[in-house]
């Protein structure tokens, strides 16, 4: 059986469709992630999986207990994480942990195997309160009042907006140890770079799911020739890629601009060529492989048509 | 009940970290009394007097011109008689009076020492008291003076009377509404700017999704407000009493059983605003307008609802604290029973019902 379960979801905010028909199937001990930009629709999907929400139709279930009939059941064994710190800031590091453990029924103490990895890192700063922490270490102990009680299954809200990325790397390292514990675990995140870290991934885009697979077959999905380019001007070069007639789909990507092919036969010298005609300096083109980022792009283009 | 025990905790945890409601609790209170029994009432200009002066000699005449041109005091009457003396009190013109025996100089010059006496209208306490200590001061300046030129100690003392009215208002009428008012301070503004904080900063979110109950919650946020709202009504009282000789005519239970009663009131309301609002600068601004301006300007706190025109005072009859004031005065000065107040008790209990009611059927139209 699955852990979660997404049936025909659907959300609407007056006018405006939030989701419009999720369906999804998260398995036993899996580490899902959620790919998409603000506003997709991740945290609505999250606030009715985990009961702060009621959808407007469709069903949902979180191991085996359905999310309108069961809240409560729910309720007692889901960590949730909400995007935002949401934690005490006037209590100190130590009496929030507590007291998350105390409002389950339990102690810091019963479940002390399953937040001592990320624990050890915080402990030193116990007695601080929550609001004086930098962003890594609110981080770490939202993550252990979600764990405290040993929930089921996990909720992670886009838990590394905002932080920087050597805690960000850090904190994927424990969710794989999460996993290995057993923990299904959802997680949520704008950070196309922080999808392959997933064993599954869903690309969700204005209240859609794009896709849904291993980030290894979303990638071999993509199967038009990818050129990273590099000029002088960046805007011109967008713009005159753009009309480019080989061009299936380009886009600006940090300093440069990938470029989709129509055919294989297109070679980096006839993009050379075409560019240099339009006048373009310190010309480079280099074939690369395909990223979750270029696969997204793709698929909105084709949502898009 | 270890949920709930830890919630408490935490809550008052909140309130001893956060200095400003701290102040608010505890330091808000005794300014309120302090401020409403001295500071307001007191307006000591030109305060009418009359003079019986029963010698009318040099030295009577010239204390009295020294008390009547200091500015604090107007001359209303000169008096002759004792019994001319209770008529100008019972007709309210003046508010004190100075009494000067037969043989006024010549007892001060022989025996060394002579009574003046001062009698005050007690039915505003503080007054009487502020325009008794003038009256002191000025008296024994004059003497000073006096005893420099002669260069010897001779005394005049003062003897104050206070005369009680006790049916006409007093001091101590402010108190039902300065409770009202710090009750819902307390108990309303408090827990809906600390309900509301909950949603602002998101933990209310993370606390849903957890075995506590919406109840729970509720009750643990409202428990230690209840709390120190009761320490506060038993200073407010004691200060009453002490300092303002309130009596507590009634029986005590039944005090404490209004006292409560408008307590629930406050804290429902308080959920209810909670319930509509999302932030704590939200919570703040409908407390402003629903509980300060319906507990100060209309429940009779302040300005006399008999005075309103009729519309307004139908709007006031949904304001708690008017129902409140007029219970706790019942059950304090006139020293009623619960046969007298049962109506006042029966409105604040609906009033209680509506607003829980309604804070609920909110709360449950934003989760769907």
């Amino acid at each position: 059986m699955n852990t979660i379960e997404i049936k025909k979801i659907s959300k609407v905010f007056g006018s405006k469709t939030a989701l419009n028909n999720i369906n999804m199937s998260i398995k036993q001990g899996e580490l899902f992630g959620l790919i998409g930009a603000d506003g997709a629709g991740k945290s609505t999907l999250f606030d009715i999986l985990v009961t702060l929400s009621a959808a407007t139709s469709g069903s949902a279930s979180v191991h085996g207990f359905d999310v309108e009939k069961d809240a409560k059941n729910i309720r007692r064994i889901v960590g949730y994480m909400p995007g935002r710190f949401s934690l005490y800031q006037d209590l100190t590091v130590y009496e929030n942990l507590n007291f998350f453990a105390s409002i389950f029924g339990g102690t810091i103490e019963d479940n002390y195997h399953l937040i001592k990895d990320i624990y050890e890192h915080i402990a030193p700063f116990k007695e601080r309160p929550a609001g004086k922490l930098s962003g890594g270490m609110k981080q770490k102990l939202a993550l252990c009042c979600a764990l405290v009680h040993q929930p089921k299954v996990l909720f992670l809200d886009e838990p590394t907006t905002g932080v920087d990325p050597v805690s960000r790397k850090e904190f994927w390292g424990m969710l794989k140890r999460l996993q290995e514990k057993g923990i299904t675990i959802l997680v949520s995140t704008p950070y196309m770079d922080e999808a392959v870290l997933c064993e599954r991934i869903a690309l969700i885009q204005e209240g859609e799911i794009m896709a849904i697979d291993t980030p290894v077959a979303i990638i071999k999905s993509f199967t038009h020739p990818l050129y990273s380019v590099k000029s002088k001007k960046l805007y011109q070069l967008l713009k005159d890629l753009r009309n480019f007639k080989e061009t299936y789909s380009c886009y600006a990507f940090g300093q440069t601009v990938h470029l989709a092919l129509k055919n294989q036969d297109t070679t980096a010298i006839i993009i050379q060529d075409y560019l240099h005609g339009l006048g373009h300096e310190n010309i480079e083109i280099k074939s690369i492989d395909a990223g979750i980022e270029d696969c997204f792009m793709e698929l909105m283009k084709k949502t898009a048509e | 009940m270890q949920e709930l025990k830890s919630f408490i905790i935490k809550e008052f945890r909140h309130i001893v970290r956060d200095k400003r409601a701290l102040l608010i609790l505890f330091v808000m209170p005794v300014i309120l009394v302090i401020l409403f029994g001295y500071a307001i009432t007191n307006d000591i200009n030109n305060a009418e007097i009359a003079i019986l002066d029963n010698s009318k000699d040099e030295l009577s005449i010239g204390l009295t011109n020294k008390i009547v041109s200091s500015g604090y005091f107007l001359q209303k009457a000169s008096l002759q008689t004792n019994k001319e003396l209770q008529e100008v009190f019972r007709s309210g013109k003046i508010k004190m009076a100075i009494v000067f025996p037969p043989g006024f100089a010549q007892t001060f010059y022989r025996e060394k020492n002579v009574q003046i006496q001062l009698i005050a209208d007690a039915s505003d306490l503080n007054v009487a008291i502020a325009l008794s200590n003038y009256a002191h001061s000025i008296i024994k300046d004059y003497q000073n003076e006096l005893n420099k030129d002669l260069g010897q100690t001779l005394l005049f003392e003062t003897t104050t009377k206070m005369l009680f009215n006790p049916e006409q208002k007093g001091v101590y009428m402010f108190v039902p509404g300065v409770l009202a008012l710090i009750m819902m301070l307390i108990s309303a503004l408090m827990t809906a700017v600390s309900l509301a904080k909950e949603k602002e900063t998101g933990t209310m979110r993370v606390i849903t999704v957890s075995p506590l109950s919406p109840i729970t919650i509720i009750t643990g946020k409202v428990i230690p407000y209840l709390v120190i709202s009761m320490i506060d009504t038993c200073i407010i009282l004691l200060m009453a009493v002490f300092i303002f000789g309130m009596p507590i005519n009634g029986n005590l239970f039944l005090l404490a059983l209004v006292n409560l009663m408008f307590l629930f009131a406050a804290l429902s309301l308080g959920i209810m605003i909670a319930s509509f609002a999302e932030t704590q600068q939200v919570a703040l601004i409908m407390s402003i307008v629903l509980l300060f301006l319906p507990t100060v300007l209309l429940s009779g706190f302040i300005y006399p609802i008999k005075n309103m025109p009729l519309w307004l005072q139908v709007i006031c009859q949904v304001s708690p604290a008017k129902w409140f004031i007029e219970a706790i005065k019942s059950v304090m000065i006139k020293g009623t029973g619960i046969q007298d107040i049962w109506m006042q008790l029966s409105v604040l209990l609906g009033m209680i019902i509506v607003m829980i009611r309604v804070s609920i059927v909110q709360s449950k139209k934003k989760v769907s």
